[in-house]
């Protein structure tokens, strides 16, 4: 399977998303956010950063750039997609994920070890785990707070489409504790923590087992290379 | 009206500007001495900003050359560039090549905190990127005035910020640092930022300008007004009460430029695009023109019209001065030319074409045409004047000496032993930094294998191999003001322990000097000592100082602050699989303590904490010891018979147990009595000195005989002084008191501005 992660100028997190995808057992492939081309791939990744120094609302010019209309166009058509971070964000901003990311409420940025539930283990990014699913994955985002009209709420709640829910600390300010959203087909999925940091024994987030140890992350790309299996 | 070449033969009388530029009247008439006439205003801007203390290094040049006169074979062993250049540079082995530098920002910080500190990441991590090396991990050394004072939360707050926003937005890991409050910094904090890159041997890039014909081109951001004089003004003098406001002299960041910057030259050098490269920092293109025609191998022309301006008016000489950041110059072979202006336009990089290397031997500059600039390039980037400036032993120091903690009141009633101990922890200077490192990015990258809390940070450098390196950087002003030349080494001692405890090699030295003015004798004493002591530390260690960075002028009218020269080490490691967490996570370890204990409380934490004293003599460094001591950590490490390590240093063996506790709340019972009977010493001092060569390890039951053994084979002292306890959940100190670890953390995080 062949993974895409766009780099857009100012992406950060984008080689960390190679490397997750590579440990995971599918072919990462480095797209440019200037291109119109997705070259072959079979899902997608937009990574974290701070695309064009979010200097305006963050994802608002990435959301943009030639690639994404592309990136719609797969995406409407089924094709799995996971924005990250900056990557949810732009998710947002075009449209193919409701809702929208403000200032933490604290004001700062925060990077912490967070614990989230996994309310939903039914989209492409998530089928590997079970619904209620505790995992521990990095977060770290200055901009991370979820917000949406409260019909948007009621509709992704009543629909099972939080994907991702905060546990213990809310770190954000984001509305009913959402970390991360789907859209309704289940193929795009967005969320601020950073999956692709907790992928490898030794650079991930503490364990009670063991100091940074945490690979909770991994389930997200093994479940979508398990799906393309499936399905091929 | 431009003043010309022409025009300042014509003119030999004109009055200039040069004392409100800094330069002093002897130094004028050195440049007119120079030129054989006056200089024109673009070059007397140039001469003013590069023989500014700040980048002419002339009051300390004298003293740093013993950095490269002492030294042994041994120490240029792995050193592919020393002194010198942008940042040092370590061969790590596997074909990988480390560069690493610490540099002050400290007088923009206190000005405007968040530029100051955002601004003084950014060209730390220009210096790395003109290696030709990525930039992976950045680290800072912060001191800040007394924390109850009002105006400290401003600089604090504004400072984390400027990081925080620069350092995330660049995708740096921010591995580590210090912070450490005193109301001797309460009007020049000082912001120091360390950078780390890599690269492969073949990747090394240096400043230089050669091959006549060959394309001198600007690229980044474009020039603007911001800092400029800023190097020379900003560094070269104090503040002054009700002098003018000196704002627009310090530069605006802006990360994003920074970050697509550094993408854009990893592949300017990965197509070999590249023959030279400079980035811009202080004194801008003065400094970048004259340093790299300087260090090639003939001269350099330049059509300073061509530079691409954010703000049309400014004339030459402002352009010459200024410090907008995120700006880079390169020499490029012309056959080399398109292809390196398609890399920066996929970058949306701008760039201009500014002139040419000569064969000429001469710097010269025009300006629409006309001939503004033709001076020798290295008269101002290399022959600045010198000073050897008046030394004095101070005054003061024999009674700051003779003032010995020894004589503060030692308890050893438990009640009391244990507020004591529970103050420190939630101290400011003691207390958890979280509210500040919880900024920070550190997972960036996905090579951090060791981070703060941690003794020192650690990145992974080779994915397939796990070679790495770790680092860490110390200072305590303290001991410095007690004794420079001890206090030098004693910063050298914990930054090298603090790497060894994570299980890697000390292999390098770089040094970030902090110091008060240099026209005060007493200072320079100081200067010259710590140096002194610096560099006769790495000798004894045989490790090399690869270049540093020294700021005078930290002081406010006639108070200097505490000479504080923070030490970077930087050590290499195999595989960061072995590397040794610096806290108890597993139920029923050993606990060690290496090293012996004496009545060391001189400058110590408790001395200033409990008794608001500072006198005495700092703590012995032994640095045979110390090296013994790392060399028997790397072993234990390498044979996994470590399973935590962790430095004593401020605050004692009392703050280092609680840290080994907090790191992952396992707690522990601690039994003193024997190292009491062995050492010699009352509770209070096993609890709360500083003294050096010690380490806190913990030992899984089954390597205990193996772990002793090594001790023994290696002659380092050591003693059982208790068990990690992870049932509990508290920590006792069997016969003085038991805290739960919730109590421990609480009070440990207790510090929030």
């Amino acid at each position: 399977m062949r993974i895409g992660v766009i780099t857009f100028p100012g992406s950060l997190d984008d080689r960390d998303a190679q490397r997750a995808i590579r440990i995971a057992g599918a072919e990462p492939v480095a797209l440019w956010h200037g291109e119109h081309d997705l070259h072959g791939v079979d899902a997608l990744v937009l990574p974290g950063g701070f695309s064009y120094g979010d200097y305006l609302r963050c994802g608002a010019i990435a959301s943009f750039s030639p690639i994404m209309s592309e990136v719609i166009d797969a995406a409407n058509k089924g094709m799995p997609v996971l924005g990250i971070c900056n990557g949810f964000q732009m998710l947002t901003e075009a449209k193919l994920l409701p809702g929208g990311l403000v200032r933490n409420e604290g004001g700062n940025f925060v990077c912490r070890d967070q614990k989230l539930r996994v309310e939903n283990a039914s989209t492409d990014w998530t089928n590997g785990f079970a619904a209620g699913d505790e995992i521990t994955i990095p977060l770290k985002n200055g901009e991370g707070g979820f917000i949406a009209s409260r019909g948007t709420l009621d509709e992704l709640e009543g629909e099972g489409r939080v994907v991702f829910r905060y546990l213990e600390v809310n770190p954000n300010g984001s509305m009913n504790d959402i970390a991360g959203v789907s859209n309704e087909r289940g193929n795009v999925v967005g969320l601020m923590p950073h999956p692709e940091h907790a992928v490898e024994e030794g650079f991930g987030p503490d364990t009670a087992l063991a100091m940074r140890n945490g690979t909770d992350g991994l389930t997200f790309f093994a479940s979508v290379i398990e799906r393309s299996l499936l399905s091929a | 009206m431009t003043d010309t070449v022409a025009n300042a033969i014509s003119t030999p009388e004109h009055d200039q500007p040069y004392d409100a530029l800094g330069l002093k009247p002897d130094e004028y008439q050195r440049i007119r001495d120079l030129l054989g006439r006056r200089p024109t205003s673009g070059e007397l801007a140039m001469y003013s900003v590069m023989w500014s203390e700040h980048c002419s290094y002339k009051s300390s040049k004298i003293y740093l050359r013993q950095f490269g006169q002492k030294v042994t074979p041994k120490m240029k062993q792995n050193l592919l560039v020393g002194m010198g250049e942008n940042a040092g540079v370590i061969d790590i082995g596997e074909g990988w090549a480390v560069t690493f530098k610490v540099e002050s920002h400290n007088h923009p910080s206190f000005i405007e905190p968040f530029q100051g500190a955002a601004t003084g990441v950014g060209g730390i991590v220009r210096d790395i990127i003109s290696m030709g090396a990525r930039p992976v991990a950045v680290m800072d050394q912060l001191r800040f005035g007394a924390i109850d004072h009002p105006d400290t939360a401003r600089v604090v707050h504004g400072v984390v910020r400027g990081i925080s926003s620069y350092g995330n937005s660049l995708g740096l890991p921010n591995i580590g640092g210090e912070t450490y409050f005193d109301s001797v910094y309460q009007d020049n904090p000082l912001v120091n930022a360390l950078a780390v890159g890599v690269l492969r041997h073949e990747d090394l890039h240096l400043a230089n300008a050669r091959g006549a014909g060959n394309k001198v081109v600007l690229f980044g951001a474009r020039t603007g007004g911001d800092g400029i004089g800023g190097a020379s003004i900003l560094a070269s003098d104090t503040f002054s009460e009700g002098g003018p406001t000196k704002r627009p002299a310090v530069q605006v960041g802006d990360p994003f430029a920074e970050k697509v910057l550094i993408e854009c030259c990893l592949e300017l050098f990965a197509g070999d695009l590249v023959q030279g490269i400079q980035d811009l920092g202080a004194a801008g293109i003065s400094c970048a023109t004259s340093e790299l025609a300087a260090n090639g191998d003939g001269g350099m022309y330049i059509e300073l019209d061509r530079v691409l301006l954010r703000d049309p008016t400014l004339t030459p000489e402002e352009i010459l001065m200024s410090e907008s950041q995120e700006r880079m110059m390169a020499i490029v072979q012309p056959d080399k030319l398109e292809q390196f202006l398609a890399v920066t336009a996929k970058w949306d990089v701008e760039t201009s074409v500014l002139g040419e290397v000569t064969d000429t031997g001469r710097l010269v500059i025009d300006w629409h045409g006309e001939e503004i600039v033709n001076v020798d390039p290295r008269t101002v980037a290399v022959d600045s004047p010198v000073y050897e400036r008046p030394v004095a032993y101070p005054s003061w120091i024999d009674a700051l000496q003779a003032d010995s903690a020894s004589a503060l009141p030692r308890t050893s009633d438990p009640d009391q032993l244990r507020e004591q101990f529970l103050t420190l922890l939630g101290s400011p200077n003691l207390a958890s930094k979280h509210w500040i490192t919880d900024q920070y990015d550190r997972y960036v990258g996905g090579n951090t294998a060791l981070a703060v809390p941690d003794d020192g940070g650690m990145v992974r450098v080779d994915e397939s191999s796990g070679l790495g390196f770790a680092i860490a950087a110390d200072a305590n002003g303290r001991y410095a003001q007690l004794d420079p030349y001890e206090g030098a080494r004693l910063a050298l001692a914990e930054a090298y322990r603090n790497v060894a405890v994570t299980g890697a090699v000390p292999a390098a030295v770089s040094d970030c000097l902090n110091f008060g003015s240099p026209e005060n004798p007493e200072v320079m004493w100081q200067f010259s000592r710590a140096v002194e002591g610096l560099a006769d530390g790495c000798l004894e260690l045989e490790i090399p100082v690869t270049g540093g960075n020294v700021s005078f002028y930290n002081q406010t009218g006639d108070s200097p602050i505490h000479p504080t020269p923070v030490v970077a080490v930087l050590g290499v490691i195999d595989d960061v699989a072995r590397r040794v967490p610096s806290g108890w996570q597993d139920d029923g370890e050993n606990i060690y303590l290496l090293g012996t204990t004496a009545l060391e409380l001189d400058g110590s934490a408790w001395a200033g904490t409990i008794h608001d004293h500072l006198g005495g003599r700092p703590p012995k460094v032994d640095l045979e010891a110390e090296q013994r001591l790392a060399g028997l950590l790397a072993a234990g490490a390498q044979e996994s018979l470590i399973s935590a390590a962790h430095d004593l240093s401020d605050g004692g063996l009392a703050q280092a147990i609680a840290e080994c506790v907090l790191r992952f709340g396992v707690g522990a019972r601690v039994v003193l009595d024997e190292l009491l009977d062995r050492d010699g010493i009352d509770v209070a001092t096993a609890l709360f000195s500083e003294s050096t060569g010690r380490v806190l390890v913990s030992v899984p039951r089954e390597d205990d005989v193996r772990f002793r053994g090594l001790c023994e084979g290696r002659g380092y002292t050591v003693a059982r002084i208790g068990v990690t306890d992870a049932t509990s959940g508290t920590l006792e100190l069997q016969d003085l008191f038991t805290v739960p670890v919730e109590d421990l953390r609480a009070t440990h995080r207790s510090l929030a501005l």
